[in-house]
C-alpha cells in the first residue's frame, strides 16, 4: 500500500469513528475508492478497529460486495434469478460472456463480470447492472449498445 | 403558465430511459420556451409503460407511456403540455384500469406525491398518522396496531401489534427500531418502489414505532443492488431532519428518534432478521438461534423491533384513518392489503396493491395480461425464492397466508414470476438448491450442506441417473432440510424443489425418456 493509499485507507477507517460495527459501511468505503479490500487493507483496518485479522476477513470473505483482488475497470452485473430467468437471462448470461470476452465470476483489465441475485428490477426484466446503474428490458442488441454507451463515457 | 410534467425518479423507470427522458423534456421545453416544472415523483408501479409521463393540465394528470427519447419532440409539437392527443398517450392516469382498480392502502402516494418534497408528503395526509399517534399515546398506538389486523409484510406474517407490545413491554434504556429494506427476494421490488416514491412513508411509519415501543433511534438496512433507493433515502432523510422530524423533541412532542441507513453487502441470508441484526453490528450475517426473540434482545443485545418497509409504512394510515378500515380489508386473517408484484414472462408487469382474497390467476389474467410471449403459463413461483411453484389448477388459490400455507406453498413478500411453457421446472428445482447453497450462512448442516447434495441429486436425475431412486432420496433430504434447518432459508428451499417435482415430474425425467 503506498503512503497516499494507506492516508486515504485510514481516512475511511475514521470517517466511521473508527467503529468495530460500522466494519461492513467502511469496507463499502475501501471498495468505492479502490475497488477491493487488499490484504494491506484487511491488516490496517483489523489494526485501527482493534480486531483480529480473521475477524476483518471473515467479513469480507462473507460478502459477495467485497473482493481482495483487484477487479477489471467496469463492473458488469448481471442478474441470475428466477424472473430474469423467465425471460431469458441465461441466454443473455452467454451472449454477455462472448461480447464481454470473459464468464460470469472473472475478470479482464477492461472488466469485471458478476452474477446478481435481483436487482429488484424484476418489472423490466432481465436486468443488468453496469458501473452501479441498473438496465432493464436488456436483450443482446440493448446490451451491446448500452456497453458501447457506458464503457465508452 | 407554468405546467408540472412528472416523470418518475425510480430504478425501474431509469432502467429504461427515464433520466433522460427527463433531461431532454427540459432541454427542448428551454429551447421552446415553453415554462416547465419537471416533478420527480416515484412511479406508480405500471412498470410495463415506463418511463411513464405524465402532464398536469386542467386538475388532471394525463398519462404518456413508454416514452423514449426521441418522443419528446413529436410530444411537444403535438402540444402534450395541454394533454393533447399523441400515439403515446395512455389518458388520464386516474382511469388506467391497472391503477384504478387497485386497494391502495400503504402505496396510496407512491407516485402521486413528488418524493422528496415534505410540503407535497404532507399535504396528502403526510404525518397525519404520527401526529394521532402523539395524541393517542404509546399504548393506544399498539392497540390499535393489533386491532388492525397488520402482519409483517416481509414474509413471515407476524403480528406487528404482539411483536411491538413484547418490546414495549421489555425494560431497557436502549431499545432500536431496524427496519429490514434487504428485499433479496427475486420479483420483488415494492419495499424499493416505497422507499423511492414515498421515503417520508417510510420514516414517518420509523416514528410512529419508535414512540410506540419506547425506541429513540432506527436503523435501515438497505441492500445494495439499490444505489438509487440509497440517493433518495439519504436525501429524504436529511430534509427529515433539517425539518425537524428526526432529531431531538421532534416537532416539540418530546420524543427523540434518529435514522441511520446502513447498506447490506450482497447477502441474501441477511433479509433474516437475525442474520440482518449480525450484520448490523458490522459482523458476518450469520443466523443466530432463537430465543432469544429480537423482540427481547435483538441489536446490541437490546429490544428491537425488526419490521419489513412495507410493513411500517402501512401503520401511518392504520392511525390516520382507524384500525378498522385497515381490518375491513382482507379476508380470514390476513387483514389489509399486499403489494404483490407481478414479474418474470407477464405482459403488464409491476406493482398491484390489492387486498387478500384476490387470487394469483385474477393478477396475472386481469392485472398482468398473461404471459409477455404470448405462451400459455406453466408455472408461477408466488414468494421468491423460497416459494413454491404453483400449477395452472393452484391458480385460483384465494393470496391469503393460511390458504396458502394449506397448499404448501407462501405469499412471502407478495412476488409473483411468471414462466411460460418454454421453462425446464427441473432446471428451476436445481437452481432452487443451488441457490440455498450459495447463500447458506454456513451455520447449520442440512442448509449448507443439504443444499449441496440437493443439487447434485437432482443433477443425477436431470440426466436419467437411477431417477426413481433419487427422487425418493431428494423427497428425503426435502424433509430433512425442513425439519432441521434453524431458518426460513434451508427451511423453505424444499418448497419450490417440491413443487417442481410433484407438479411436473415429466421435466425431470426427459433424459431418462430420451427426450431432451
Amino acid at each position: 500500500m503506498s503512503p497516499r493509499d494507506r492516508e486515504l485507507a485510514v481516512a475511511i477507517i475514521e470517517s466511521f469513528d473508527s467503529k468495530p460495527e460500522m466494519l461492513i459501511q467502511l469496507l463499502h468505503g475501501f471498495v468505492d475508492k479502490f475497488g477491493y479490500v487488499s490484504e494491506a487493507a484487511i491488516r490496517l483496518i483489523a489494526d485501527e478497529l482493534n480486531l483480529s485479522r480473521a475477524d476483518v476477513h471473515g467479513v469480507v470473505s462473507y460478502y459477495h460486495d467485497f473482493r481482495t483482488e483487484k477487479p477489471g475497470r467496469h463492473i458488469v452485473k448481471i442478474c441470475q434469478a428466477e424472473a430474469c430467468q423467465a425471460m431469458g437471462s441465461r441466454k443473455l448470461t452467454e451472449h454477455v460472456e462472448r461480447r464481454l470476452g470473459v464468464e460470469l465470476h472473472q475478470d479482464s483489465e477492461a472488466v469485471s463480470l458478476q452474477p446478481v441475485y435481483c436487482l429488484g428490477n424484476c418489472a423490466c426484466a432481465p436486468a443488468v447492472m453496469i458501473d452501479g446503474k441498473t438496465w432493464g428490458r436488456v436483450t443482446s442488441e440493448r446490451f451491446d449498445a448500452l456497453i458501447e454507451q457506458e464503457l465508452n463515457t | 403558465m407554468t405546467v408540472r410534467v412528472y416523470v418518475p425518479r425510480e430504478t425501474t423507470a431509469a432502467s429504461v430511459g427515464a433520466e433522460a427522458v427527463a433531461l431532454e423534456i427540459a432541454r427542448v421545453a428551454k429551447r421552446r420556451g415553453d415554462i416547465v416544472r419537471l416533478v420527480r415523483n416515484g412511479s406508480w408501479g405500471a412498470s410495463w409503460l415506463e418511463p411513464m409521463v405524465e402532464v398536469e393540465f386542467d386538475d388532471q394528470r394525463i398519462a404518456y407511456g413508454n416514452i423514449d427519447v426521441n418522443d419528446i419532440e413529436s410530444l411537444f409539437d403535438a402540444g402534450f403540455l395541454s394533454g393533447a392527443d399523441h400515439p403515446k398517450r395512455i389518458g388520464p392516469t386516474a382511469e388506467i384500469p391497472y391503477l384504478a382498480n387497485q386497494d391502495r392502502w400503504t402505496f396510496f402516494r407512491c407516485g402521486l406525491a413528488e418524493s422528496l418534497s415534505l410540503e407535497d408528503f404532507r399535504s396528502r395526509g403526510g404525518f397525519a398518522g404520527l401526529e394521532a399517534a402523539f395524541s393517542d399515546g404509546s399504548e393506544r398506538v399498539i392497540e390499535k396496531v393489533t386491532e388492525s389486523g397488520l402482519r409483517g409484510r416481509g414474509g413471515a406474517g407476524f403480528p406487528t401489534g404482539i411483536k411491538w407490545q413484547t418490546v414495549a413491554n421489555t425494560q431497557a434504556d436502549q431499545k432500536y427500531i431496524a427496519c429490514n429494506a434487504d428485499e433479496g427476494d427475486s420479483g420483488t421490488f415494492s419495499d424499493r418502489m416505497l422507499m423511492e416514491g414515498d421515503p417520508f412513508g417510510l420514516i414517518e411509519g420509523m416514528l410512529i414505532a419508535g414512540f410506540a415501543v419506547g425506541a429513540t433511534k432506527g436503523y435501515i438496512y438497505l441492500r445494495s443492488e439499490y444505489p438509487m433507493t440509497q440517493r433518495i433515502l439519504d436525501k429524504a432523510v436529511d430534509v427529515a431532519r433539517d425539518a425537524g422530524w428526526l432529531g431531538n423533541n421532534i416537532q416539540g412532542s418530546g420524543f427523540d428518534f434518529d435514522i441511520d441507513i446502513h447498506l447490506g453487502a450482497g447477502s441474501y441470508v441477511c433479509g433474516e432478521e437475525t442474520a440482518m441484526l449480525e450484520s448490523l453490528e458490522g459482523k458476518r450475517g450469520i443466523v443466530r438461534s432463537k430465543p432469544p426473540l429480537p423482540a427481547i434482545s435483538g441489536l446490541f443485545g437490546a429490544p428491537t423491533v425488526v419490521n419489513n418497509i412495507v410493513t411500517l409504512a402501512s401503520v401511518a394510515n392504520i392511525l390516520r384513518l382507524g384500525p378498522d378500515r385497515h381490518a375491513d380489508l382482507g379476508v380470514g386473517r390476513s387483514l389489509g392489503t399486499l403489494a404483490f408484484q407481478l414479474s418474470g414472462n407477464v405482459k403488464r408487469g409491476g406493482l398491484v396493491e390489492k387486498a387478500f382474497g384476490v387470487s394469483v390467476r385474477q393478477l396475472i389474467d386481469d392485472f398482468g395480461g398473461g404471459t409477455a410471449t404470448g405462451r400459455p403459463v406453466t408455472a408461477v413461483q408466488v414468494g421468491g425464492p423460497l416459494g413454491a411453484y404453483l400449477s395452472d389448477a393452484q391458480l385460483d388459490t384465494p393470496l391469503d397466508y393460511e390458504a396458502f400455507a394449506d397448499i404448501g406453498a407462501m405469499i412471502g413478500h407478495g412476488g409473483i414470476v411468471v414462466f411460460d411453457d418454454s421453462v425446464d421446472m427441473a432446471e428451476q428445482a436445481q437452481f432452487s438448491m443451488e441457490f440455498c447453497a450459495l447463500e447458506s450462512c454456513g451455520k447449520c448442516t442440512p442448509c449448507r450442506i443439504g443444499s449441496q447434495r440437493g443439487s447434485e441429486l437432482i443433477g443425477k436425475i436431470r440426466s436419467g441417473d437411477n431417477g426413481a431412486d433419487h427422487e425418493a432420496l431428494l423427497l428425503e433430504l426435502c424433509d430433512t432440510m425442513e425439519q432441521a434447518s434453524l431458518c426460513a432459508m434451508g427451511g423453505m428451499t424444499p418448497h419450490p424443489v417440491r413443487s417442481a417435482l410433484q407438479h411436473f415430474p415429466q421435466h425431470f425425467r426427459r433424459q431418462a425418456e430420451g427426450k431432451t
